[in-house]
């Protein structure tokens, strides 16, 4: 090892306490290298594009509810989408791929992982803010335009994508199937772009995670969500890399004719489908293992005991992430690809259900017999198992290659999809915005108005998305323009309008959120520990100041310890030193190199 | 206050950092190069995989490519690594006009591999039909063969590209005096890029040229 190598340029950082330079606005609010602005960017972008995504969603049950009819307030939008109100099957197309996309890529992934990685990485290892700064600026601003051009790509001349949000070849390869040539190109260089900002926020994780936790915080003292978004780091770091590879590929076919995906001049469509979902299945276990370490902390602090099991939550967040880099061709099973190897697919994907079960356990075990508190952030979270065990036992149904046949891409699939990405992910994101809240606005959330809104949205969610299973076990086939004109789905009607009415509901119900996130950003301030937490995210005011804590914070004890048996209070925080400790179990000075 | 008093009391961060000494930016790029990495595997791979499926498409090498001029020009990037390390061997003995002259040095060779493969690029194009595009490509084997190649060889290309642009400021930094034996990072950090860019080439030179 060099010698001229700095031991470590986190002494140099600023904590708060010696720090009190004012910023102008720009660099304040707009330009700023505070992990904790740049959290509240990302948090409103995603939220703006969350919104986006559900209209969509809307005008997709419409057409499924009340096909050919015109859409109330639709004759508000051109004649190239729906003419009168009524949705043309090209702009259906393209509503279900850019559904997908801005909710998949521009909500629930930079909610997740842009806000929450953002909020609780520095804070939860006790770093004064991310390693890099300003790389961790660039990538909220390359989010940005890339949501743009998505959002563009609605206005160009043949309309946004309509290939799927899979984009698969030979479809989006050339604009000859679809229609749409640069609606399609926008799609993909938008994705690109958005990769770049991903990898540049996981490179800032790792290293913060790795390099920058404070004294005392050892690996098996870090809180679950800031394991979850380590974990999740290094799978976009690892997946998005490929998909940006494919993405290229796919635009080279559409803009200069090269022959990767086209199969007329000799490619292969079915290398995109491996390049996808090698990208794809990772992908999956980013949007929902954040979920899992914000379920985590919710459910142990409302249950007021420790996570039950939390070597084995730690080793079941790693188990899934590996298991999810050997499973991508259960998407592809009937794609033609050989029995056997469907056969081996099969096996790794049900494995999977091991890890996701003990983490389901220990939630269970976590709230057995806990003092619970039924605050919104624990009602979410148990929301948040409930549903997932539902959408996590559909998965092993789909892995099962007999049963995949009769259920691949119908409504079958997108029940399990919405059962783990908004039972799953969305509830984990209601609950992590109401828990941080505080650690974002230094304000908390109208807790009656909060559980009013869980239990509408838990109730309406299962009525919409429940039935689903039924329609794809009948056959229902997902992104069908008007699944009635067969007679085989005639009479599947009533029960879509059923579906649709309740989506709407559904909708309207998310406007209490809306209202309630509003309206408490003006309520009473709040000390810094509201939930009675242990982290070090509560040790410092809410928000907290620029450079979060005023001297380097040193830690003592785990992140769980509630409820702990002779002790004055219910919770006691991580930076509580402990008086009966041996001093070998107290931090020391590091070794010398 | 007892906590600020711990605080004061510690030098650094806690002894249990499974890499310790690695300082923070050196472990970004690392952390980088391992998504670098995986790019590359996606470009690679589609190649090997397009050309294990469709063997008609592709010509045997040296029948389209120019090996003997690519083996100079791979000749020439081995040899910037080797003023890369010589730079960073001169910053870390204080030898301020070796690390100025080596990062010159490396900027040269990398600039001229550059130049180099655009002058194959175009002779390709001219003279033998070898483009990337399906409908216009009209050298032996077919259209795959065209694409993959560009698109691997441009990327790593863009890198190379790249890696001069970040070396141009290196060293712009240097003869301010930026680095010294005790403050490495920017040179030590590009360092490993560059390296890692050399790796990439020879991973392609042998995969697209020699096999």
């Amino acid at each position: 090892m060099s010698v001229s190598a700095p031991t470590t340029d986190f002494d140099l950082l600023p904590f708060a306490g010696e720090h009190h330079e004012e910023l102008p606005f720009l660099r304040k609010y707009i330009f700023s290298t505070d992990h904790k602005v740049i959290a509240r960017q990302f948090l409103f972008l995603s939220l703006f594009f969350l919104v986006v995504g559900g209209l969509l969603a809307a005008m997709i049950r419409w057409q499924l509810g009340f096909p050919g009819q015109p859409m109330p307030g639709g004759d508000v939008l051109p004649d190239t989408m729906a003419p009168g109100g009524i949705i043309l099957p090209e702009f259906y197309n393209a509503l279900v791929t850019m559904h997908a996309t801005f909710m998949i890529f521009f909500a629930i992934m930079p909610l997740l992982v842009g806000v929450f990685g953002n909020l609780l990485i520095p804070l939860q290892v006790g770093a004064p803010d991310m390693a890099f700064p300003r790389l961790n600026m660039a990538s909220f601003w390359l989010a940005v335009p890339a949501g743009v051009l998505m959002l563009a790509s609605f206005a160009v001349e043949g309309g946004a994508s309509g290939a799927g949000w899979t984009a698969y070849a030979p479809l989006s390869a050339s604009g000859e199937w679809t229609g749409v040539y640069l609606g399609q190109q926008l799609w993909l260089a938008s994705l690109f772009i958005l990769g770049f900002s991903s990898i540049a926020g996981s490179v800032n994780y790792v290293t913060t995670v790795i390099n920058m936790r404070a004294p005392g915080l050892t690996w098996l003292r870090l809180p679950l969500a800031t394991w979850a978004l380590f974990i999740t780091a290094w799978l976009i770091l690892l997946a998005m890399p490929i998909l940006a590879g494919a993405l290229i590929m796919l635009l080279f076919d559409q803009t200069i004719g090269t022959a990767f995906f086209r199969p007329e001049v000799g490619g292969e469509p079915l290398l995109w489908q491996h390049l996808f979902w090698y990208f794809g299945h990772p992908e999956v276990y980013i949007l929902i293992v954040p979920a899992m370490g914000i379920a985590s902390e919710v459910v142990s602090n409302g249950s007021r005991k420790p996570v039950f099991g939390y070597h084995s939550m730690v080793l079941a967040i790693c188990g899934i992430a590996f298991l999810g880099w050997i499973v991508w061709g259960h998407h592809m099973f009937m794609s033609g690809m050989n029995p056997m190897l469907g056969t081996t697919f099969m096996v790794t994907t049900m494995l999977i259900a091991v890890p996701s079960a003990i983490k389901v356990f220990n939630w269970l075990g976590t709230m057995w017999k806990g003092n619970i508190h039924l605050h919104t952030p624990f009602l979410h979270g148990a929301g948040f198992v409930s549903l997932f065990i539902v959408g996590g036992l559909s998965g092993v149904f789909m892995a099962a290659t007999p049963v995949d046949i009769q259920i691949h891409d119908t409504y079958f699939i997108v029940a399990h999809i919405h059962y783990v990405l908004f039972g799953g992910s969305l509830l984990a994101i209601f609950a992590g915005i109401t828990f941080w809240y505080p650690k974002f606005f230094g304000r908390i959330m109208n807790e009656f108005w909060g559980k009013v809104h869980f239990v509408l949205t838990f109730i309406l969610y299962n009525v919409v998305f429940f039935p689903m299973h039924s329609l794809g076990v009948q056959g229902m086939m997902r992104r069908l323009y008007d699944p009635y004109q067969y007679e085989i789905f005639a009479d599947m009607l009533p029960l879509n309008r059923f579906i649709s009415i309740a989506l709407f509901g559904l909708v309207v119900v998310q406007v209490i959120f809306a209202l309630n996130f509003i309206l408490s950003l003006w309520s009473k301030k709040v000390g810094p520990n509201p939930w009675k937490a242990n982290s070090l995210e509560w040790a410092v005011p809410s928000p907290p100041p620029h450079g979060n804590f005023q001297h380097m914070p040193v830690v003592y004890r785990g992140p769980y310890e509630y409820s702990l048996p002779g002790a004055d209070e219910d919770y006691i925080l991580q930076t509580e030193p402990d008086e009966k400790a041996a001093p070998a179990e107290r931090p020391v000075e590091p070794a010398t190199r | 206050m007892e906590s600020h008093a711990a605080a004061v009391d510690l030098p650094g961060r806690q002894p249990e950092i499974a890499l310790e000494g690695v300082y923070t930016k050196k472990l970004g790029m690392w952390i980088f190069l391992l998504s670098e990495v995986m790019f590359f595997t996606s470009l690679i791979g589609a190649y090997v995989i397009l050309r294990f499926a469709n063997p008609e498409h592709f010509a045997l090498p040296g029948e389209v490519l120019n090996v003997p001029l690519t083996a100079i020009n791979t000749f020439v990037l081995i040899c910037s690594s080797v003023s890369m390390v010589k730079a960073f061997a001169a910053l870390q003995n204080g030898d301020q006009k070796g690390l100025q002259l080596w990062l010159l040095v490396t900027i040269a060779l990398g600039s001229a591999f550059v130049g180099v493969q655009i002058y194959e690029y175009v002779q390709l194009a001219a003279h033998e039909g070898f483009v990337p595009s399906a409908d216009l490509y009209a050298a032996e084997g077919g259209p795959l063969y065209g694409s993959t190649f560009y698109v691997m060889t441009g990327f790593h290309g863009t890198h190379v590209t790249l890696g001069v642009l970040a070396l141009i400021f290196v060293l712009i930094q240097a003869r301010k005096g930026a680095y010294t034996p005790e403050n490495v990072g920017g040179v030590e950090i590009v360092g490993l890029y560059w390296h890692f860019v050399d790796l990439v080439w020879i991973v392609l030179f042998t995969i697209v040229y020699l096999i």
